[in-house]
């Protein structure tokens, strides 16, 4: 029962992360796309976590907190793209 | 357009050291658990990128003056002298040992050689991420 609950779980996160795709290929301006990358993100690490649930393993659980880390620098360093050109500014001289 | 940075500074200022304790951890434990040098150094070169994205490279190299090309050699050194120093006790290079010490905080903990090399793997790929980021940041 407890695993087809979680079977359940996972195939409504891929549908969402399909709607989410649909945002990314679809999204008329940049941020759209930004903010379907960061949301798939998210989606992964509960992916992640339902999985390590019904494999009865803890050696993914750092996976989840290295995929918020990882999502949270990716999605900041679109955002100064976006907002500056320029992601790593160089000093304070110009 | 003077732009103002203060919530990613701030956030900046708090999570830099959760993702260094995590890169330490994820380091130490990965003798036992998933993990080890390489992760262990990507984490910690992200900690660094992170702190690079909320300032800027100037400001970043007054925080941590690290020559990172320096850092790599340091690393290779590590690597090979945890390798040559098994030829000293008649031994093939490479052969690791471990032996079980008391130490006063931990309690009873087996020290094991391997950490050595994995600690140069660790300086390396720091290293070598640092410098590729850094330069292409402040090329034209």
């Amino acid at each position: 029962m407890f695993e087809i609950v979680l079977t359940l779980a996972l195939f409504i996160l891929t549908l969402s992360i399909l709607i989410s795709i649909y945002r990314l290929f679809k999204g008329p301006s940049m941020p759209d796309r930004v903010m379907a990358l960061d949301s798939i993100g998210i989606h992964l690490i509960s992916g992640v976590a339902i999985l390590s649930v019904l494999f009865r393993s803890h050696a993914f659980l750092d996976i989840i907190l290295l995929l918020g880390i990882l999502s949270f620098i990716g999605t900041i360093a679109f955002a100064r793209f976006i907002e500056r050109g320029v992601v790593i500014e160089r000093g304070n001289d110009q | 357009m003077k732009t103002n940075d203060l919530i990613l500074q701030t956030v900046t200022k708090v999570a830099t050291f959760v993702i260094v304790l995590f890169s330490i951890h994820i380091f130490f434990a990965g003798h036992y658990t998933p993990g080890g040098g390489f992760i262990g150094g990507l984490m910690t070169s992200s900690a660094i990128i992170l702190l690079l994205l909320a300032f800027d490279l100037k400001t970043v190299k007054a925080i941590l003056p690290v020559n990172y090309l320096l850092l790599v050699a340091v690393g290779l050194v590590f690597a090979v002298g945890t390798g040559t120093g098994a030829l000293f006790f008649d031994a093939p290079f490479l052969t690791h040992a471990y032996h079980y010490f008391d130490l006063p905080l931990f309690g009873h903990t087996s020290l094991h050689t391997a950490v050595l090399f994995d600690t140069g793997v660790y300086l390396v790929v720091i290293g070598v991420t640092m410098t590729i980021i850094q330069t292409i940041g402040e090329s034209e």
